[in-house]
């Protein structure tokens, strides 16, 4: 009986030391924030997917159903992969993303060749200093982004002013053509993104040991030779993170090669919100995406592997 | 000396950058003051001049905008600043569990994620929700709001998750050996700890939302044009001088918060500094 007693007790105090332990408030953390982007960021990939494999109609929403019944009975299911076979027939399509990745591949080079030795100044600059530049950097990225691209337009233009300092300089006689250019897009994109490739960038270089610059000085190596053999190594995380950060969003980038873009060449981006917005084609539109997306998806995991190690390293 | 012939690089490039990231800006600010309406030409006689400033204070399409653009940015950096610390602690405090690749997945997608995809998706989803739960009923506010939270949210959990990982957790710890509830250990020591980081976040939210043009293109509806959607169809038309005006105060505006802020936060960095010098000397 005793024996019954004490055996129903402990199990009794094992139940409640476990209800202690169990904190719903944890679940909860957990749950809202994930849930919040299973249903907001993830759900909407899997139906811009069903819906590339619509059929553009008349109707609201203006695409065909996936499923449908047919005759009461029989269910339809309706996949329409032409969109797809229809982006690689059509060589408006393919140019764009080949010319997307181009300049987001140039672009981001001008960015790590700019913001490499910039970020490798402030890293070495004196704490004050250092502080009061990394705020110069940080400053424009808070500015908006729209705003700073319109700014070139007022520079760039036949009547801008840089055409106009040129052509009163007598440097010039007619007004060098500049907006509309692959020129103008590469200074807007690289303008836009620089603060992107910098903070990473100087995240990695200002951990670095300076008594190993010091040893490789002490052991005769020139300070070029010292910065390839030892700093330039060390910094190869921060590369590939400022890298992607700038690459990835650049591919589908809208609002500079709209305003400072060539009109006979689009980048995908536009193509995409011109398919949605001008031709109401929401099955090209979203067959657009998501060829973007696989194109997109093996840096998109390189970034975030970046960023696990970024965050396990600081702990 | 081998040395001179490499030393000039790195002080160009940052002479060099910094030219380039401040002139355009300038230029805009110097012709927001300039009479005539052919923006690059500066009118001498009568310049400089506020008058682009008045104009702008008697549009009332571009105010209206305004107005809803701080709404939004406020909802959503309100909204961003409570999902994305959520995140940030869980990620970098409760360790191993189920899901927790996923979820670290989900919140660094959105930095890169380019917003023609991200704004198209949520649109679709918009529209297949309201046609079988009808909710959201139509596309304005609401919608534009849940779509900002979805990526702001992201840099909230990155700036609270880095915030957190350079305090150990022995505080909290100490805390719950001394059998303080999680709730109070979080509203006492964490939450404090973690603030500033809440601050920076929720202020980087409401900019994020407030400069929105791409994502807000695709989930708004009629009669819910934000700020950068008034600016996007007047500046595709060309250079305005209005516009000079507007971005000058929005300049200015950032400008004074974010060195505000930093000064802020740097004498709070230094009183934490002291107190724990203080609480060391008195061991």
């Amino acid at each position: 009986m005793g024996c019954l007693k004490s055996r129903g007790g402990q199990r009794l105090s094992g139940v409640l030391a476990r209800l202690r332990q169990w904190r719903p408030g944890r679940g909860l953390v957990i749950a809202v924030p994930m849930g919040w982007l299973l249903l907001f960021f993830l759900a909407p990939f899997v139906i811009d997917f069903k819906i590339s494999l619509a059929q553009v109609q008349v109707a609201i929403p203006p695409y065909t159903p996936m499923f449908e019944w047919v005759q009461d009975k029989a269910l339809a299911i309706r996949l329409h992969w032409h969109n797809y076979a229809f982006l690689f027939t059509d060589s408006l399509y393919i140019r764009s993303y080949i010319y997307s990745l181009q300049v987001a591949a140039v672009s981001t080079l001008f960015c790590l060749l700019l913001g490499y030795p910039m970020a490798y100044g402030i890293a070495r600059a004196e704490p004050a200093t250092r502080n009061l530049l990394l705020m110069l950097v940080v400053l424009p990225f808070w500015t908006s982004f729209l705003l700073r691209v319109y700014a070139w337009m007022g520079l760039l233009r036949n009547n801008g002013l840089i055409n106009n300092a040129l052509l009163s300089l007598g440097l010039i006689d007619t007004p060098i053509q500049m907006m509309q250019t692959d020129f103008s897009v590469y200074i807007g994109i690289v303008y836009s993104y620089l603060p992107f490739m910098i903070l990473p960038l100087y995240t990695n270089l200002e951990k670095h040991d300076n008594t190993l610059l010091e040893a490789a000085a002490d052991l005769g190596a020139r300070p070029v030779t010292a910065f390839l053999r030892v700093t330039l190594p060390l910094s190869l995380p921060g590369i590939l993170a400022g890298s992607l950060l700038v690459f990835i969003p650049v591919v589908g980038e809208y609002v500079i090669p709209s305003l400072l873009g060539r009109p006979d060449q689009l980048m995908i981006g536009r193509v995409l919100s011109d398919e949605f917005f001008a031709n109401r084609d929401w099955p090209v539109a979203s067959a657009v995406a998501i060829l973007m997306l696989v194109f997109l998806l093996l840096p998109i995991m390189l970034f975030q592997r970046a960023q696990q190690r970024n965050a396990a390293g600081q702990t | 000396m081998s040395r001179s012939r490499t030393a000039w690089v790195v002080p160009t490039a940052l002479a060099f950058g910094f030219a380039f990231l401040y002139v355009p800006i300038l230029a805009m600010v110097v012709f927001s003051f300039n009479n005539s309406r052919l923006v690059t030409v500066w009118d001498a006689e009568n310049s400089p001049t506020l008058k682009w400033y008045g104009a702008l204070l008697h549009n009332q399409q571009i105010l209206e905008a305004a107005e809803l653009s701080l709404r939004i940015a406020v909802l959503n950096a309100t909204g961003a600043a409570v999902l994305g610390t959520m995140v940030g602690l869980v990620l970098a405090r409760f360790g191993q569990f189920r899901g927790r690749t996923l979820l670290s997945a989900l919140t660094t997608a959105p930095l890169v994620m380019p917003e023609v995809i991200t704004g198209l998706s949520l649109l679709l989803l918009f529209v297949a929700l309201e046609q079988s739960i009808g909710w959201p009923a139509g596309r304005g506010v609401t919608t534009i709001t849940i779509a900002h939270i979805t990526f702001s949210m992201s840099y909230v959990a990155v700036i609270v998750q880095s915030r957190l990982s350079g305090f150990d957790d022995a505080l909290e710890e100490a805390a719950m050996d001394l059998g303080a509830r999680p709730l109070t250990v979080f509203r006492r020591i964490t939450l404090p700890l973690i603030f500033p980081a809440i601050l920076s976040g929720w202020l980087l939210s409401f900019t994020l939302s407030w400069d929105d043009l791409v994502i807000s293109q695709f989930v708004a509806g009629p009669g819910s044009t934000t700020l950068p959607m008034i600016i996007f169809s007047k500046v595709r038309l060309g250079v305005t001088p209005d516009i000079n005006a507007l971005a000058t105060l929005m300049v200015l505006v950032v400008a004074l918060g974010v060195i505000g802020s930093t000064l802020l936060l740097q004498r709070q960095q230094k009183r934490l500094l002291r107190d724990q010098q203080l609480a060391a000397a008195g061991d």
